[in-house]
């Protein structure tokens, strides 16, 4: 377990910064307790100061996780997001995107949505943004494939699509 | 009336001094103790006057304080007084109050080798003299040190041993012996020293030849001594067939797991703002290394032009004007030079300079 490098901080912020901007700040200066970032074998887990402090006293070799792990880094050093980011990513979304029931299964098992499955979205999201999907009920959704949810919206003629990735 | 107005200002004059005493006198029940030499004043008078006081004692607490000041005053004034470069200066006397420690105690020492083994064995340190005479000079010298009484490495006139090689220089040995002692004494020293802040020493254990080593030791001893070069094992070649080491690489620091959180917090902090700005950020680095790199290109191109000046003019200028070089440098350009100390002098004076530019990290 170790703190992230400048290199690394960076890449990550930058991956998380494309969901949620300048919010960003606020995960890292919290008013309720100090959180910070570790690496744990390749994983980058936000925690706060004082479970930190307790996991440290855990060899490294027999620590699987602590706190919420937000993504990991790739063997070549890029930072790919997880799902267990969702619940602090959410809250913070600039852009958000709002499906209608019928196309939210169809998204929660991978698959595109299209524009007709559109409830909603946020004024003035660009193509290629990166965006948060919420179900009717502001839950916030991840699609099947898992480990990752990068969505991005894609305008093709006459219709939306949403590819998750 | 004359009488009667010098009165009234002989009394107003008594009236004026007792108020001036009245100022500095003060009535205390108990006298206070002084320890001049630390300039203190110890009052042991019950706080009465305090405690009545109420929830804001600043006014008594305020007279307090005024009062045991004064009678502190009062006790310097009593001290003799010297003049000291055109001031008056009143010695103060030596502190009573003994102060406690600042530091801690010292933790006590392991003993040395020899003073284990001395211990064990129950010796105890001879009483000696300091000087012994000396036949030679026919006086007092010290026993041990500069000049000392018997020192075998001065003498003029050294027997061969009838054992001994008749070509080897005896003075030599000697010297070579004294020299071995010394070294050993010291690397004692520093082995009793690492020992007392346990600390490692390099050491050269298992990289003597012994004959009888593994692939592994031999391996490890030919990277010390490749290492132990004046360059640090730079240029030494490899064999043809040799590999690269592994693991001899720059061993990566890491920030401590818990450093300073508030530190932590700031860094990031001042990243996201970098990121957030709009403007593109000077990169220090690079900027530096664009910068050599177009010197360097032009010096080539004035250097390539000097050549063929030099061939045309059937070499009569060409060494010469090959080794005095180009213009000096433009100090110009420089945006984001590392501490001022990008100015490289005249340019000519060695083409190949290149590992020896100070400023941004080399070819990034």
């Amino acid at each position: 377990m170790r703190p992230l490098t400048e290199e690394e901080t960076r890449v990550m912020f930058e991956k998380i910064a494309k969901y949620i901007g300048e919010n960003l700040q606020l995960l890292v200066d919290r008013p309720d307790g100090t959180y910070c970032f570790r690496l744990h074998n390749d994983r980058v887990y936000y925690v706060s100061e004082k479970i930190m402090k307790l996991a440290a006293n855990i060899s490294g070799d027999k620590l699987v996780s602590l706190g919420t792990c937000f993504g990991k880094f790739t063997k070549t050093h890029k930072f790919r997001l997880h799902v267990t980011a969702l619940d602090y990513l959410a809250p913070y979304a600039k852009y958000k995107v709002w499906i209608k029931p019928g196309a939210e299964q169809s998204f929660l098992y991978g698959n595109h949505v299209l524009k007709s499955g559109l409830g909603r979205i946020t004024e003035n999201t660009s193509q290629y943004q990166g965006v948060v999907v919420y179900s009717m009920a502001d839950i916030p959704l991840v699609s099947r494939d898992g480990s990752y949810y990068r969505t991005q919206v894609l305008f093709y003629s006459r219709r939306i699509c949403f590819q998750s990735g | 009336m004359e009488g009667q107005s010098v009165e009234e200002l002989l009394a107003k004059a008594e009236q004026d001094e007792a108020e001036k005493l009245q100022r500095i006198t003060v009535h205390k029940e108990l006298e206070l103790e002084f320890d001049l030499g630390n300039l203190l004043a110890s009052d042991r008078n019950p706080p009465t006057g305090l405690r009545c006081a109420g929830p804001t004692p600043e006014a008594e607490l305020r007279a307090l304080a005024r009062d045991n000041t004064q009678l502190l005053i009062n006790q310097l004034w009593q001290l003799p007084t010297e003049r000291v470069e055109e001031t008056i200066v009143a010695r103060l006397p030596e502190p009573t109050t003994r102060l406690p420690r600042e530091k801690p105690l010292p933790r006590p020492r392991p003993l040395t080798r020899w003073q284990q083994f001395a211990r064990l064995k129950g010796i105890r340190p001879k009483k000696k003299t300091n000087l012994v005479w000396d036949e030679v000079s026919g006086q007092w010298r010290r026993r041990w040190g500069y000049q000392r009484a018997r020192d075998d490495t001065k003498e003029w006139l050294i027997e061969v041993p009838g054992s001994a090689d008749p070509l080897e220089d005896q003075f030599a040995k000697r010297i070579q012996a004294k020299k071995e002692r010394v070294a050993k004494n010291e690397l004692n020293r520093l082995r009793n020293l690492a020992r007392a802040h346990k600390m490692q020493l390099p050491s050269a254990a298992g990289l003597h030849p012994t004959g009888h080593q593994s692939k592994e030791e031999l391996g490890r001893a030919m990277q010390v001594a490749k290492v132990s070069t004046a360059s640090v094992g730079r240029f030494q070649e490899r064999l043809p067939k040799e590999k690269a080491p592994r693991g001899s690489g720059k061993k990566r620091k890491f920030q401590p797991l818990f450093g300073d959180f508030a530190a932590e917090k700031k860094n990031q902090l001042e990243l996201l703002r970098v990121m957030n700005s709009k403007k593109p950020q000077l990169d220090v680095t690079r900027a530096t290394n664009k910068q050599m790199r177009e010197e360097d290109q032009e010096e080539a191109a004035k250097r390539r032009k000097m050549s063929q000046k030099g061939k045309r003019k059937g070499g009569r200028q060409g060494p010469g004007g090959k080794r005095k070089g180009g213009p000096p440098s433009q100090g110009g350009k420089r945006k984001g030079s590392l501490g001022g100390k990008m100015n490289s002098g005249p340019r000519g004076l060695g083409d190949k300079r290149k590992g020896q530019r100070p400023g941004g990290k080399r070819r990034k």
